[in-house]
């Protein structure tokens, strides 16, 4: 059984504005120890998915309309508030994009990282911190003992950010959910940071769920890897299998994007458009409008994405009436 | 390799890791020179004011409610220092005594309306939606309440007495404190680090008064110590009205009103008390100035 199943998550943002649907029908699996990698450009629901499986999301506006996130038999969409605070920092973590913000600026990090500790565990304060002060080391703080009891505004953003993952594996969590977690570092930083959650995961046995917008970091990062487009499914496949047999134009288009993989001297390529309105989300497939391969049949109907090769599905029309050749 | 060049710089500003919050935000107060001088002069007056019978009857000579109508209104000199006021009671005597009054309702009707204000103020901005809305109304509507008819009546059922002065100073303050603590929770809320504590299955009550409330310290300081003086003159707007501090006790706002009657003809009744209320809001002013500065860990400019 898979450690995590999500099934046809519905979430929607109810504003005055009108109705926001920003995940439609997202389904996916993560086993135990595997890593799994969401991409969309900006808008495309990645995020809200794992707020909505993380209950995070403030409800109102958003609203959760339908799905099931089972987290190891358990429906986490169904549960009470306690019962998710059970699950929630224990053996569901969780790291956000910008470390500068998400450290409790008048906590000094010592009590921000013994605190899961101490609410999940029946641990002693001593023993907590000293788990505290050995998860600092293992998360490459130098000087460790020092640094335990500074403030987060005296650490570096690289820093930080290895502060918050501390603090989340701190409990040595089932599953790790990564909110671009590289997103606001630097470059150099951003290799180290990778490299950190890949070193954790091999040693806590953890499964990831990592959510990027970058093609690049996500397939050198995990096994399988989803494309969000608009908050629907367009195409999921093992990460080598999704870049040498790739089987949604979308999925094209965002390979071709990719900077280093260009021609130098050549203007770089884009996707021209603009993602689509999700207040007036258009008819049938999202990116039909944008897409080069489109046909007329495109926009009538709405595609669910279907396996077209074992384990690799997509949501295009033509791959799956006539194994469109991309 | 990396991570140690970062380490450095922190380590050359001698950033020491010292042994709580408070000791360092003691340690940045100690610094700020014009908020030590006002805490010290605080307490230079609080321990006069309250060591008052001692000095009336070893010092001084005379108690607060000592009459000499053959005197009446003497200038300072040197049996009376300070003068005396109409009925020939000694002023010096009359201040400290007033002065014990006056930083006792200070102090205990902000308190009052300093936990109130809080607590009430971040539950409401912190729950949201209806609760808040519920909660919200009800400021209004209590502030819609004109404030001298609900002491009148508070003292026409009760009777009179100083503790429920207290009571109703701060049972008026409150409101402005929990408008204050509401809109900061609801801004807090939506940070990311509260996202991160909800993440980490933190209960609610913990979320809100372990990571929210201590990131409001600066503002609730300030608005505390803008409330101390605020209370102060409210106390002696009741006592005008006859509905605080009885004759032959004082306050500091009852001797500014009696001085203030006289003033072109016995300027020093109006003068000292009027000086020792400024002196002791400046000192407030600065002593809260001080300690928003010291409470935030961000700002530690060493």
């Amino acid at each position: 059984m898979p450690l995590l199943t999500v099934n046809g998550l519905q979430t929607s943002f109810h504003t005055r504005a009108g109705v926001v649907r920003a995940v439609r029908d997202v389904s996916f699996e993560i086993e135990r120890g595997e890593s799994l990698g969401i991409v969309g450009e900006s808008g495309s629901g990645k995020s809200v998915t794992c707020y909505s499986i993380m209950g995070l999301l403030p409800q109102p506006p958003a609203r959760i309309e339908g799905g099931q996130a089972i987290f190891d038999g358990v429906d986490l969409l169904a549960l009470s508030r306690r019962q998710l605070n059970q699950v929630r920092g224990r053996r569901l973590a969780m790291i956000f994009q910008d470390p500068m913000t998400s450290l409790n600026p008048f906590l000094r990090v010592e009590d921000q990282l013994t605190e899961p500790l101490l609410i999940h565990e029946k641990i002693s304060r001593a023993d907590a911190r000293r788990r505290a002060l050995a998860m600092l080391e293992e998360v490459g703080i130098p000087d460790a003992a020092h640094r335990i009891r500074m403030y987060p505004h005296e650490f570096s953003g690289g820093m930080r950010q290895r502060v918050m993952i501390a603090m989340a594996l701190i409990t040595k969590p089932d599953l790790l959910i990564a909110d671009e977690p590289t997103t606001a570092l630097d470059v150099t930083v951003q290799a180290q940071i990778l490299e950190l959650i890949k070193k954790m995961r091999g040693e806590l046995g953890m499964a990831v769920l990592l959510i990027s917008h970058d093609l690049g970091v996500v397939c050198g990062f995990c096994d399988r890897v989803i494309v969000l487009y608009a908050g629907r499914v367009m195409e999921s496949a093992a990460t080598e299998e999704l870049f040498y047999q790739t089987k949604h134009p979308y999925t094209r288009a965002l390979q071709k994007s990719i900077p280093a993989l260009q021609v130098k001297g050549q203007p770089l390529h884009t996707i021209a458009g603009m993602p689509p309105d999700l207040h007036h989300a258009p008819p049938g497939c999202p990116f039909a409008p944008r897409c080069e391969y489109v046909v007329e049949s495109c926009s009538r109907q709405e595609m669910a994405a279907v396996e077209v090769l074992p384990g690799h599905r997509s949501a295009c029309l033509r791959v799956q009436q006539e194994n469109l050749p991309l | 390799m990396k991570a140690e060049l970062t380490l450095q710089p922190a380590e050359a500003m001698g950033a020491e890791p010292s042994a709580s919050f408070w000791k360092d935000a003691w340690h940045r107060l100690w610094k700020n020179k014009l908020a030590i001088f006002g805490l010290a002069v605080i307490a230079i007056m609080s321990l006069l004011c309250f060591a008052e019978p001692l000095l009336c009857r070893y010092v001084i000579g005379y108690s607060y409610e000592q009459q000499n109508l053959a005197l009446g209104p003497a200038p300072p000199s040197r049996a009376h220092w300070l003068g005396t006021d109409a009925l020939g009671r000694d002023l010096l005597a009359r201040l400290l005594y007033g002065g014990r009054i006056s930083l006792m309702v200070g102090l205990c009707a902000t308190a009052v309306s300093l936990t109130i204000g809080v607590i009430y103020g971040a539950i409401a901005g912190f729950a949201g939606d209806k609760l808040d809305m519920v909660m919200m109304r009800t400021v209004d509507i209590l502030y819609a309440l004109p404030f001298t008819i609900f002491v009148i009546l508070l003292m026409v059922f009760f009777g009179q007495n100083l503790v429920l002065l207290f009571v109703a100073i701060g049972a008026i303050e409150w409101l402005t404190m929990a408008r204050i603590v509401r809109g900061q929770v609801m801004s807090l809320k939506h940070q990311e680090f509260v996202e991160a504590a909800r993440a980490l299955g933190l209960r609610h009550g913990r979320i809100l008064f372990r990571h929210i409330v201590p990131n409001m310290l600066g503002p609730i300081i300030v608005y505390a110590t803008l409330t101390v003086p605020e209370v102060m003159l409210l106390e002696a707007f009741l006592s005008f009205l006859g509905l605080g501090v009885q004759p032959p006790q004082s306050s500091w706002g009852v001797l500014i009103k009696e001085g203030a009657e006289m003033m072109e003809v016995y300027p020093w009744l109006l003068i000292y008390p009027a000086l020792l209320l400024a002196l002791t809001l400046f000192c407030l002013n600065f002593l809260g100035d001080g300690l928003r500065d010291a409470l935030d860990v961000r700002g530690s400019k060493d």
